[in-house]
């Protein structure tokens, strides 16, 4: 018995749209920034299952790419919330409105 | 029933309620674990898509080097406990749950008829060929040597700008 595709994509859809509800509702920026962390994932699931049905490996070496961006956007994201709480001693998204004037 | 639906079933439900306990918990370390609770059963459910490499990347990657980044930057600022925002704004909350079941329900409906399983069916010979590190380091240092470099020009400009970033310089 084989696992039908939609099964990975549908699982994929509930993540990502956890993410969502993440970025959403929380209002810790670390904690947004994992919610996002969780729907780049979600993709690279989709990624994998598509290539894994095909037959394919391009699926895979963009997922190899998805990481290493993840990667870096998760450093240079994170040493900017500790710039921002160097400065605003806050990481609550509401009370960050430094553009706003 | 056997074995990779059982492994699927177990791994999907991991990562679904992982992810829920994620996104609801107050406690941001409490948060971060749970994520990496979360990118160990994608790590599984890679496994049962016969993509190998991925799998180990991706405990590697995400679960051991993100994730310490993650919980380092909690360590450092020790941020205080979330006020209770949704409290006082309830409206908010439920914006947020519509927002995000129409995200849902747009991915379904897209899945449902375009029905992918029609049109492809699995070899599983063929999908554990294409998951092998060979075949993926066959690609990546042949057909993609450009995007390889790329990217790791990449990493050094991030961790640069993370280190210019993060530095003492303002006040």
């Amino acid at each position: 018995m084989q696992i039908p595709i939609e099964y990975y994509l549908i699982l994929s859809a509930i993540m990502f749209s956890t993410g969502v509800v993440g970025v959403l509702i929380r209002r810790n920026a670390i904690v947004v920034f994992m919610s996002i962390e969780l729907m780049l994932n979600s993709a690279n699931l989709t990624l994998v299952t598509f290539s894994s049905y095909l037959g394919n490996s391009i699926g895979q070496i963009f997922v190899f790419f998805v990481m290493a961006v993840a990667a870096a956007e998760a450093a240079v994201g994170l040493a900017i919330i500790i710039a921002l709480f160097r400065n605003k001693l806050t990481v609550n998204i509401d009370e960050i409105n430094i553009f706003k004037w | 029933m056997n074995l990779v639906v059982v492994l699927f079933a177990i791994f999907a439900l991991v990562c679904v309620s992982s992810s829920i306990l994620m996104v609801t918990r107050r406690n941001p370390v409490i948060s971060a674990l749970f994520l990496v609770v979360n990118f160990a059963s994608l790590a599984g459910l890679y496994l049962t898509l016969n993509a190998q490499f991925i799998a180990v990347a991706q405990v590697i990657v995400y679960a051991g080097a993100i994730m310490v980044f993650f919980l380092f930057v909690i360590m450092l600022i020790n941020p205080a406990k979330e006020k209770k925002f949704l409290e006082y704004k309830p409206q908010l909350k439920i914006f947020a749950l519509v927002i995000a079941f129409l995200v849902f329900v747009q991915i379904a409906y897209i899945i449902f008829v375009a029905h992918p399983s029609n049109d492809v069916t699995r070899d599983v010979a063929q999908s554990v060929k294409a998951g092998t590190v060979e075949q993926i380091g066959r690609e990546l240092f042949t057909n993609y040597v450009l995007p390889v470099e790329a990217v790791g020009y990449l990493l050094l400009s991030a961790a640069i700008g993370a280190l210019v970033l993060a530095k003492k310089k303002f006040q």
